[in-house]
């Protein structure tokens, strides 16, 4: 019988200090050493009927990969979560795990739940440093083809699955790197692009063939991939990377940038690099209008950026819907909050540039169809902000390439792909998943459903003749 | 990689690139656009396509230097590969089915302009051209634009090649004799087709400008390149480039196509001195 350490608390991840880290781009958590690992890990009550794993939406074995974690066996640990998880690094990093696996934790009844995702983030850096990166093979060309349309979590856990099985895959991305919003999106003091370039080279090493630069739905379509490019079946996992606005007077003045822009010149292009030619909008007071990941990712690349910045969300803070350690980060590093609060015009100076974001108060009131309460307008509370930028983190709804050029697939009036748990869509040979069937959501429910898909892809193409 | 087949300066700081990009070139029509970029390090540039080569598998580009970016591009020469191009991108400018259009092209969007003419002589629409430039060493592709057009007209700022004037002037007589095209394509500076629309809204013609704003993924995901046509928002990239003139707020594009201005001039200072002769 395993004894287990009664500690009530989760060990604490070593962190930057919010002084120091505010002004700089390296990760933030530093990740635990291996005997805080195996000290937490020695924390699972290892409960019969493994309630995290429930919390899981990939179904990772949670509490086998933690029990070989105590005992010293990480490479051991790692290949458990491999079995389940595509992206083991990348989701110990952003999966929001006090909603997940966490949230059932049996020790989080009564005290601190088992630290999870630390362990999961722990098991996968340990085998990136000790295992050796794999080498790329050339592509496989034998035997059935599939395409992969997008880089992000879903075409990459789609990619892998697919591999391993013995087909050759072919991604295409139109961006000019693979990763998706893991390499646009994401920022680096969260999620270190080297950690997502060594899945790709690992996807590589499997023989997975990537094509960037390449935007499907113009430079071709779905139909020609089969019919031209002679693939067997296409997996769309394209993401949701059509940004929301208001629709408010004054959205279109200089200085008013949609987050995934703005993430996008910081991340993507580096503009926080000292030698980097993107330019950047400098501002001294940033508003960021929404409450999730992105907004508190965007809120701290602008505050490393120098300014001052400032959280503008609708509902309390109760609702926000970031996750917790991201909103505690921000708040840490400096970034203030106005809860309550909805912007219902960008007022611009003379020139065109942003000066000052007219707000009102909220109240909150009756529960909507999220089951959040509805945040309702207080009369008369118009009050300005001041500022020299505002973005707009609103979240995102599926890019209309590919679903406006592709003839008989069914899209929901928002532009989401219809696929069923299996990614399967309205045409014969093509899947989906990810945002583009679901929506903004998340990177594990992306990779999830990249896994589904793939497995689906394997059935219709053994059926196949 | 993507190789530069063949460059060609067309003016000191107008130069003219085809580069092998097999998948861009399959479909690319008259008015999309590709993204480049010059070397590793380097910002996406949205260039619209001159010119296609479906057999080579090559994109003709035709650009200005105006910043950081494009001076690198210029630095590459015929035989090296630059590490990026996508497209094509945007919607295709709208040819089928018209009979008498004026193509009206300004400055380096001439090099846009053309391929749009070209595509209508060869519809058999009777294409009246006209040009603008600022000076008699500026004006690029004349001979092009008069092998593809029914009337040619030019004009320069200071008169020293065509007409006087800008490229309203001889549209502007045009319209006044009692012309009517069905419809009039606009290419060029924002001013330019702020004008364009003004005269011929008065003549009630149709006119379709081609936006150029900022922008960075060119598949609709940063949102940079919004345009309000009629009120509503607009991303060039996906919606546009080729918007109703007459519903497009020139101004407010005007204002954001200033909003990296300072970097841009920051950048042209330390790169060097051939901005100083130039263009704009």
């Amino acid at each position: 019988m395993m004894r287990y350490d009664p500690d009530p608390k989760m060990n604490p991840m070593p962190v930057q200090d919010p002084a120091v880290r505010s002004r700089n781009f390296s990760e933030v958590a530093l990740g635990y050493d291996e005997a805080t690992a195996v000290k937490e890990a020695g924390r699972c009550l290892h409960c019969k009927n493994r309630p995290c794993v429930e919390g899981c939406p990939v179904g990772v074995a949670i509490p086998e990969f933690i029990a070989l974690v105590a005992e010293g066996k990480f490479e051991e640990a790692y290949a458990v979560i491999r079995e389940t998880s595509s992206l083991p690094a990348v989701c110990g990093r952003v999966c929001p795990q006090e909603r997940q696996c966490e949230s059932k934790c049996t020790r989080g009844i009564k005290h601190e739940p088992v630290g999870i995702g630390r362990l999961e983030r722990f098991v996968a850096d340990y085998h990136m440093a000790h295992a050796p990166v794999p080498a790329p093979v050339p592509p496989r060309t034998e035997g059935k083809r599939v395409a992969v349309v997008g880089s992000g979590p879903a075409g990459l856990a789609c990619a892998g699955d697919l591999a391993k099985l013995g087909y050759a895959v072919t991604v295409f991305e139109a961006l000019h790197v693979a990763g998706g919003v893991l390499v646009y999106g994401i920022p680096e003091f969260r999620l270190p692009k080297a950690i997502v370039r060594r899945e790709v080279e690992g996807l590589r090493a499997l023989g997975v063939e990537f094509v960037t630069d390449a935007v499907a739905g113009r430079a071709f379509t779905v139909g020609e991939l089969k019919t031209e490019f002679g693939f067997d079946a296409v997996f769309l996992g394209t993401g949701a990377g059509l940004p929301k606005f208001m629709n408010i007077p004054g959205e279109n003045a200089k200085g008013v940038f949609s987050a995934n822009e703005y993430l996008t010149r910081v991340n993507l292009m580096g503009a926080y690099e000292e030698d980097c030619e993107t330019p950047l909008y400098r501002a001294a007071r940033v508003a960021v209008v929404g409450g999730g990941n992105v907004a508190m990712d965007a809120a701290r690349c602008a505050r490393r950026m120098g300014a001052e910045v400032t959280v503008v969300y609708r509902r309390s803070e109760a609702e926000l819907p970031a996750r917790r350690e991201e909103a505690e980060h921000a708040k840490e590093e400096g970034v203030s909050f106005l809860f309550l609060t909805n912007p219902v015009e960008v007022l611009a100076d003379e020139s065109g540039k942003v000066r000052a974001l007219k707000c009102v108060e909220m109240a909150l009131g009756e529960p909507d169809a999220s089951g959040r309460r509805r945040p309702v307008e207080v009369k008369g509370s118009e009050r300005e902000i001041e500022a020299d930028c505002v973005i707009m983190a609103l979240g995102t709804s599926p890019n209309p390439l590919v679903t406006r050029t592709t003839e008989g697939l069914a899209a929901k009036p928002r532009g989401e792909i219809v696929a069923d748990d299996g990614g399967r869509t309205s045409l014969d040979g093509v899947f989906a998943g990810g945002d583009a069937v679901t929506g903004s959501a998340t990177v594990i429910l992306a990779m999830g459903a990249g896994k589904a898909a793939a497995k689906s892809i394997d059935e219709y193409l053994r059926s196949e003749k | 990689m993507f190789r530069i087949l063949a460059k060609e300066k067309l003016n000191p700081t107008v130069t003219r690139m085809e580069i092998e990009a097999p998948l861009a070139a399959r479909k690319a029509q008259a008015g999309q656009f590709v993204i480049l970029r010059a070397d590793e390090r380097g910002e996406r540039i949205p260039l619209t396509i001159a010119g296609t080569d479906r057999e080579r598998g090559s994109v003709t580009v035709i650009y200005q230097i105006v910043g950081g970016a494009t001076m690198a591009l210029e630095r590459r020469e015929a035989g090296e590969c630059i590490p990026d191009l996508v497209g094509p991108l945007g919607t295709p400018t709208e040819v089928e089915g018209l009979h008498n259009v004026a193509v009206v092209g300004g400055g380096v969007g001439c090099a846009i302009a053309l391929p749009v003419a070209r595509r209508l002589h060869e519809l058999g629409a009777r294409v009246t051209s006209v040009v603008g430039f600022r000076s008699r060493e500026l004006v690029i592709l004349e001979e092009e634009f008069r092998s593809y057009s029914d009337r040619f007209f030019m004009a320069t700022d200071d008169g020293s090649c065509g007409e006087r004037g800008n490229v309203c002037g001889p549209l502007g007589r045009l319209l006044a004799a009692g012309e009517r095209f069905d419809r009039v394509i606009a290419i060029g500076p924002l001013v330019m087709m702020k004008f364009v629309a003004e005269l011929t809204k008065k003549y009630g013609v149709p006119t379709v400008a081609s936006m150029n704003p900022i922008m960075i993924d060119g598949t609709g995901m940063c949102g940079c390149c919004r345009v309000s046509v009629g009120g509503e928002m607009k991303f060039a990239c996906v919606d546009g480039p080729d918007f109703d003139a007459h519903r497009i707020d020139f101004d407010e594009a005007i204002s954001r196509a200033k909003l990296y201005a300072d970097f841009e001039a920051r950048a042209r200072e330390k790169g060097c001195n051939l901005m100083k002769k130039g263009v704009q």
